[in-house]
């Protein structure tokens, strides 16, 4: 009998043992922030662990939301705890897992002090957590207003940190070798200047495939989340400006979809002239196209300044790197240029202790204005930022950016990012999926159309009501 | 004996309810006192009543997933089951080699879904890319991508169950029925098939529930592309509750509804193959 006790009191105390231990496991990988980037996260975990312990005034929470620049903030945050003692704890959602990680985050004792939001349409549902930045040091450096987000009561929301520009970026020394081939229909590329043009140069080079030893004119489109973006958004930008700039507005509850015979044009280019089949595309991701591209497989690759560091170091040389305008066919599109604007804007997060926002504020002030912050952002993250802080010594070395910065030179008219009012995520991933399906065959334009259109108003409604 | 268990009834009691009222019974009321409000983070929900549940029916993504997601967990219950057995069937004969298949049919079971996702991804993208097609292309060749998937993750477990089963019949029924001149077939329809019946109870039920509560393998293999056409409820219920901003109390109004339709299922099934199990 007594051994039976025994027994039972050795495994009651295994099962709480048990129990608990699965407790604390689960509360340990609940801090450590999950869906975010596994290295970040585990390093941020540490960094917060100690933030109490180090300083009592306060600690900076980033939650970052480029990848691509991860392991650079992470940098930049560890120079600035060493130089002021301040802790700050940088965590990088996974690509387009933001709004998720942020929802989960928000809602922690520990809440992010410092986030982003994606333009006016993003801050709609995270109005009530930004502190108004209009004293603060990083709204003052700001070189324009057009660069905050500032709400109908004059509060600064939002601000802007980095403006970037994307188009058609080509491949110099492909095209080169095309221009070399007997009846190219161009003779430079600076002839490039018009929808037509480009189908003409493109459908060429798709007929010259296996002269030039590439696999297509274009990139695949793919439709992949990863990559869907550049159509659904991105690319949709463009309608969607040819509109309001004949409309002589900057945004709508009911978009009219006059431009959506042109927006037809060069989405079907995009998928013609490609180095693969149409049916493809749902599978294709963001890094097929960037590797295609890198590795000299396409001519064309549409995407923005971000890109660079995904396609330096591989087959395509820096100055081989140059980039076009998406021309649709618009009225005018001999001087349109590169589409430039800003959907990162950093936010203070309201509802955090008062020692945490003045920390952020500072953390932000050292970051635009110190020497080793504005290096980090323009040197290692290669950022153009809207502040005036930022001399001409730090502008990035991104071939990228250089291109986008002629066109500015030569007089062309940057198109605006007209797509920070697109009504909501949900409208663009409707519009993304009939383009899919358009794509691949199994859908008609007129239900791209639908989804551009009536979509609009009906998500417009739910947004705003 | 009786005694001591009454004495340390406590003990054994306590940690498990204490972990189950803060992991189940606590997050469970909160949820669904969510899905009565409209919130961002949790923290800030304000009360509106059930405009999110009107919200839950008109969405046709929802009205879709729930469709489909049925459509799979009947034909993956029959097909799991039907090859489970079998299979438990032929290695509890006396083949050479029986424990070698039970623990090759087995292993697939041990990897996560997540990654079963992301091998067969390949693996059926490989195929489909023969014909120019991906597994995205329509949500057809999801579908059957995301039953092959199951099946074989699933026969081996529930053929262990089935072996367990087919074991625990006593060799003197088989023995009486060979005597009585049953032959093969009538001892599988007449001796073994109720004999297991507590072992169907079980694998059925698994095989529904896991059906029904689907997510790892449907995010992986497809995430609900194309159009979300592939998408299954589980999936549905967290891209409603993430993606949609404003969506977040209609994301856990489903949560609600899914719950209760799973419950409903999955008692009244249980009720079902009870009925047909028999005593000793």
């Amino acid at each position: 009998m007594k051994k039976r006790q025994l027994a039972a009191l050795s495994l009651a105390a295994v099962m709480t043992a048990g129990t608990l231990a699965g407790c604390g496991g689960g509360e340990s990988a609940e801090t450590a922030a999950p869906k975010a980037d596994e290295t970040t996260a585990a390093e941020a975990k540490t960094d917060g662990a100690e933030a109490p312990a180090a300083s009592g005034d306060g600690a900076v929470y980033y939650l970052n939301f480029k990848p691509e620049q991860a392991d650079q903030w992470k940098a930049l945050a560890e120079t600035y705890t060493e130089e002021t003692g301040v802790p700050v704890t940088v965590v990088t959602a996974a690509s387009g897992t933001y709004e998720q990680t942020l929802k989960s985050e928000m809602a922690k004792s520990e809440a992010p002090t410092l986030f982003q939001v994606n333009g006016p349409v993003g801050l709609a549902s995270w109005k009530d957590y930004c502190y108004d930045l209009k004293d603060s040091a990083v709204y003052k450096d700001l070189s324009s207003d057009d660069f905050a987000l500032i709400d109908e009561s004059g509060a600064v929301k939002g601000i802007a940190y980095v403006i970037e520009t994307y188009g058609i970026i080509y491949n110099k020394a492909l095209l080169n070798d095309y221009i070399a081939i007997d009846g190219a229909v161009i003779s430079s590329a600076d002839e490039i200047n018009s929808f037509d043009k480009l189908k003409a140069v493109a459908d060429d080079i798709q007929a010259k495939k296996d002269d030039l030893g590439v696999d297509g004119a274009f990139t695949s489109a793919g439709f992949d989340a990863s990559s869907d973006w550049r159509f659904k958004t991105h690319l949709a930008n463009l309608p969607l400006y040819y509109e309001y700039k004949a409309d002589g507005i900057t945004s709508t509850d009911a978009v009219k979809g006059t431009y959506l015979d042109n927006f037809k044009q060069i989405f079907d280019l995009y998928i013609t002239d490609s180095v693969c089949e149409p049916t493809l595309l749902s599978g294709k991701t963001g890094s097929d196209a960037a590797a295609e591209f890198a590795l000299g497989e396409a001519v064309f690759y549409q995407n923005g300044t971000w890109a660079y560091g995904d396609i330096q170091d591989n087959d395509v040389a820096d100055e081989d790197l140059g980039m076009l305008p998406i021309y649709i066919g618009g009225e005018g599109e001999e001087n349109q240029g590169l589409c430039t604007g800003s959907e990162n804007y950093w936010c203070v997060n309201s509802k955090a202790p008062e020692a945490d926002i003045q920390a952020t504020l500072d953390f932000l002030q050292w970051v635009v204005e110190s020497d080793e912050g504005k290096t980090a952002l323009a040197e290692d993250m290669g950022f153009v930022t809207p502040f005036t802080t930022f001399t001409e010594e730090y502008l990035p070395a991104n071939p990228l950016v250089a291109a986008a910065d002629e066109y500015v030179k030569n007089g062309k008219t940057s198109v605006s990012w007209n797509f920070t009012t697109m009504p909501s995520e949900e409208w663009k991933n409707q519009l993304g999926s009939a383009m899919l399906e358009y794509a691949q065959g199994t859908g008609d334009w007129d239900a791209v159309v639908k989804a551009f259109v009536d979509n609009w108003a009906v998500e417009y409604q739910a947004a705003n009501n | 004996m009786d005694k001591a268990i009454k004495r340390y009834f406590p003990v054994f009691v306590l940690p498990t309810l204490a972990a189950f009222t803060l992991g189940f019974i606590a997050p469970f009321i909160v949820g669904v006192y969510l899905s009565f409000c409209k919130f961002t983070t949790i923290n800030d929900a304000k009360f509106v009543g059930f405009v999110n549940y009107t919200k839950v029916f008109t969405d046709p993504t929802f009205v879709h997933a729930l469709w489909y997601t049925a459509l799979f967990t009947i034909v993956s219950v029959i097909l799991i089951n039907f090859f489970a057995f079998v299979a438990a069937l032929l290695l509890t004969k006396k083949i050479k080699g029986t424990n070698l298949f039970r623990t090759v049919f087995f292993m697939p079971n041990l990897i996560g879904g997540i990654i079963l996702g992301y091998v067969w991804n390949l693996l059926l993208n490989g195929i489909l890319l023969q014909f120019n097609k991906t597994l995205t292309y329509s949500s057809v060749y999801g579908f059957w991508g995301l039953v092959i998937l199951m099946c074989w993750q699933q026969i081996g477990y529930m053929m262990i169950i089935y072996i367990a089963g087919i074991q625990n019949i006593p060799g003197d029924l088989v023995e009486a029925a060979k005597i009585d001149g049953a032959n093969n077939w009538d001892i599988l329809k007449n001796v073994t098939i109720p004999m297991v019946m507590p072992s169907i109870t079980i694998c059925t039920f698994l095989t529904l529930t896991n059906g029904f509560k689907l997510y790892d393998q449907n995010l992986a293999l497809t995430n609900g592309e194309p159009s979300n056409m592939s998408e299954m409820l589980a999936l549905n219920i967290t891209n409603t509750f993430y993606g949609r901003a404003g969506w977040e109390g209609v994301g856990q109004a489903k949560a609600v509804v899914f719950f209760i339709l799973v419950a409903v299922i999955a008692l009244a099934q249980n009720v079902f193959t009870r009925s047909k199990e028999v005593q000793q």
